[in-house]
């Protein structure tokens, strides 16, 4: 080997070590736990190799349960809060007056504490013998009918759910499209406008596609945010997410290492990398839609 | 083949004049307090010839973008009003009036292609103005034939130079047939050599359509090179209108003066006594028909004769050797420039080891200046001084 690449490994040697022991060995890690077979977490043994983690995770109702609300919780609240932070940052953008005081308002939430807004959250949407909670008494004023939001049917759950990851996730997105809008040059509006462009062209054709590569990466982060989603669940929900019918898969993988029914690190290794797998094959299929769509 | 700008298949070919009265736009003062308003045009009235290339002259900040977005409809008046031909677009939407607009920037989409680019104006078209498709991509390409780039179009904006850029930018100003072409800047972003091939470009492009062409610049070199008319503004206000070498024969003030011309015009510090011209003790014109008083004088570079026997003398500095001609560079105590830049022949030889250098004066590119209204002040020559 040359002098002057062993010099270079010398500088690399600290990243590289660090990169290690708190990246790959993790890593390596979870996939060797992930094949042992009835590990003990006490005796630190295990009596097989195999996929029967897999198999019993997949087989698991609970886990069953926590894929299926992960998706919902990602396909719903995905699309719905860019579409919302784009149609909120195209109106910010375009008033003068008071536009500060409004991107501070709707940056708000985004330095709230999540158990605080999960808490307030709860107390809306709450039904208990003693009072309906606020959303209830509208629905009531309009001749509905009261729904228990965090006790009641999977739906009223679902929808308390999606609502707050939305109201969430909007600040950081707004944040981010507002500064892309004003990117976008004045000469390319004036240019269409001396053209004759309606409105919607405009957006369609210029606004959109110059910050796309922004809206790509809102739905990329977006799509990761969402499949990891557990903290969220725990504010309004509570800890044991199985018995509300509520848990995530990170929520369930948490769950398999120190919950109430916790101590199997192996179930949890191979859901998280049942997890991996998810992600990692939706932001390849979001990478091939990208090439066609997003410009530059 | 020429390109015929004609709409709607009526066979009449599209040349209009353009008419502004007393156009003014003011803006209110920036931020809060101090509400102080800046008047960026102030009435502005000119009628613009139609066919004609019009160049707008001026130095940064003196109203000339604006004109042009009042032009085009981007903005609207304060007070006065915009005619098209006979008609009366002062309250017309941009897209009702026909203007094609040019950035210094190009602003040319950079996610679309040439093609798409071009096209982009026509598929705007609604209603009975639609065209079909095939229309649309014959006027597409002949539009970018027009201003040669018909073997790019697949490419896009940021695959190609500035020039090839600011031509894409051109043909979708033309594409539409535009009433009026405007250019802002347009060639403020292109290197040298790039701009003197351009400028050459939009004056073919503009003889060959017959497009009403008005074009702004801080530039005096390009609004003189190519202008049928040039307009120069000074805040706001209109200086002088004219054709390029009358504006720089006769410049009606010190501003227009000093504004065009490289080398620019020496001033000097001048008094006028009993029908002679004096700079410091130095009696080098004789001046009739001008009140006695002081006066700014201002001479073009060429206006300077070296002779053993010249009635003004410099303390000379160098001599610039160009080949075509050369640059005597001196100064002088009444001269406001720092160096006295004079443009000699090249046959004449100056000893440089002298340390004075004395100069004739050509009358006529002489001018004299009011020193407080710097108002061009007309004198005639004495007899003496006729050649």
């Amino acid at each position: 080997m040359k002098k002057a690449n062993l010099k270079g490994w010398l500088y690399l040697t600290p990243a590289l070590i660090f990169l290690g022991v708190f990246l790959v060995y993790p890593l390596v890690d979870v996939l060797i736990y992930s094949f042992e077979e009835g590990y003990n977490f006490a005796s630190q043994t295990f009596w097989g190799v195999g996929f029967y983690n897999y198999s019993y995770v997949l087989h698991d109702p609970y886990f069953l349960q926590a894929v299926k609300n992960t998706f919902l919780i990602v396909l719903i609240t995905v699309p719905l809060s860019t579409g919302i932070a784009l149609f909120l940052s195209v109106l910010l953008a375009s008033i003068r007056p008071l536009r500060e005081l409004f991107q501070t308002v709707y940056f708000l939430p985004y330095v709230t504490n999540t158990l605080a807004v999960g808490l307030v959250f709860m107390i809306l949407f709450k039904k208990t013998p003693y009072s309906d909670g606020l959303v209830n008494l509208c629905i009531m004023a309009f001749g509905g009918e009261a729904v228990d939001f965090i006790d009641g049917p999977y739906w009223a759950k679902m929808f308390v759910m999606c609502f707050y990851t939305i109201w969430v996730v909007m600040p950081f997105k707004i944040l981010i499209l507002t500064s892309a809008l004003a990117s976008v040059k004045e000469d390319y509006y004036k240019a269409a406008r001396v053209d004759g462009t309606s409105r919607f062209r405009i957006f369609y054709r210029i606004t959109l596609p110059m910050i796309s590569p922004m809206i790509f990466y809102l739905v990329i982060t977006g799509f990761i945010g969402a499949f990891k989603a557990y903290s969220d669940e725990v504010a309004i929900f509570g800890t044991d997410l199985n018995a509300a019918g509520m848990n995530t898969i990170v929520g369930y993988i948490y769950d398999m290492l120190y919950g109430n029914s916790g101590g199997y690190p192996s179930y949890a290794s191979a859901a998280a990398l049942i997890l991996f797998a998810i992600v990692f094959t939706i932001t390849v299929i979001n990478l091939l839609i990208s090439r066609k769509k997003v410009f530059y | 083949m020429r390109f015929v700008l004609t709409k709607n298949n009526d066979g009449a070919t599209f040349l209009m004049k353009v008419v502004l009265q007393d156009l003014t736009k003011k803006y209110a003062g920036r931020s809060g307090r101090g509400k102080e308003e800046v008047t960026a045009v102030n009435r502005f009235s000119f009628e613009i010839p139609d066919g004609k290339l019009i160049g707008l002259l001026g130095p940064s900040g003196c109203g000339k973008s604006t004109t042009l977005n009042l032009i085009s409809g981007l903005e609207k008046p304060t007070s006065g009003r915009i005619f098209f031909g006979d008609r009366d677009v002062t309250e017309l939407a941009p897209e009702h009036r026909g203007v094609g607009l040019v950035f210094q920037n190009y602003a040319l989409y950079p996610h679309l292609t040439v093609r798409q680019n071009i096209l982009f104006p026509l598929q705007n078209l609604k209603g009975k103005e639609k065209l079909s498709k095939e229309e649309m991509e014959r006027r597409a390409y002949e539009a970018a034939r027009l201003v040669q780039i018909e073997n790019l179009m697949d490419r896009k904006p940021g695959e190609m130079s500035g020039g090839q850029q600011q031509r894409v930018a051109i043909a979708r100003a033309l594409v539409k047939t535009p009433n009026v072409l405007l250019l802002d800047e347009p060639l403020s972003n292109l290197d040298a050599r790039l701009r003197l091939q351009t400028r050459e470009e939009i004056k073919r492009i503009q003889q060959e359509t017959g497009v009403t062409t008005i074009f702004v610049t801080h530039d005096q070199e390009e609004a003189m090179s190519i202008s049928d008319l040039i307009v120069v503004m000074k805040a706001g206000v209109v200086q002088q209108i004219g054709v390029p070498q009358e504006v720089y024969d006769c410049p009606v003030n010190l501003f227009v003066a000093k504004f065009l011309g490289t080398p620019p015009i020496n001033v000097f510090d001048g008094v006028v006594k009993e029908g002679a011209l004096y700079i410091g003790d130095d009696r080098v014109l004789s001046a009739e028909n001008v009140p006695d008083g002081e006066v700014y004088v201002g001479i073009r570079p060429e206006g300077f004769v070296p002779a053993a026997d010249g009635e003004l003398s410099c303390s000379l500095k160098t001599v610039e050797v160009t080949g075509r001609d050369r640059t005597v560079v001196s100064t002088h105590p009444n001269c406001s420039n720092v160096q006295i830049r004079s443009i000699v022949d090249a046959q004449t030889r100056i000893d440089t080891a002298e340390e004075i250098v004395r100069f004739h004066l050509r009358p006529s590119k002489v001018h004299l200046f009011h020193r407080q209204t710097e108002e061009r002040i007309a004198f005639r020559v004495g007899e003496e001084n006729r050649k």
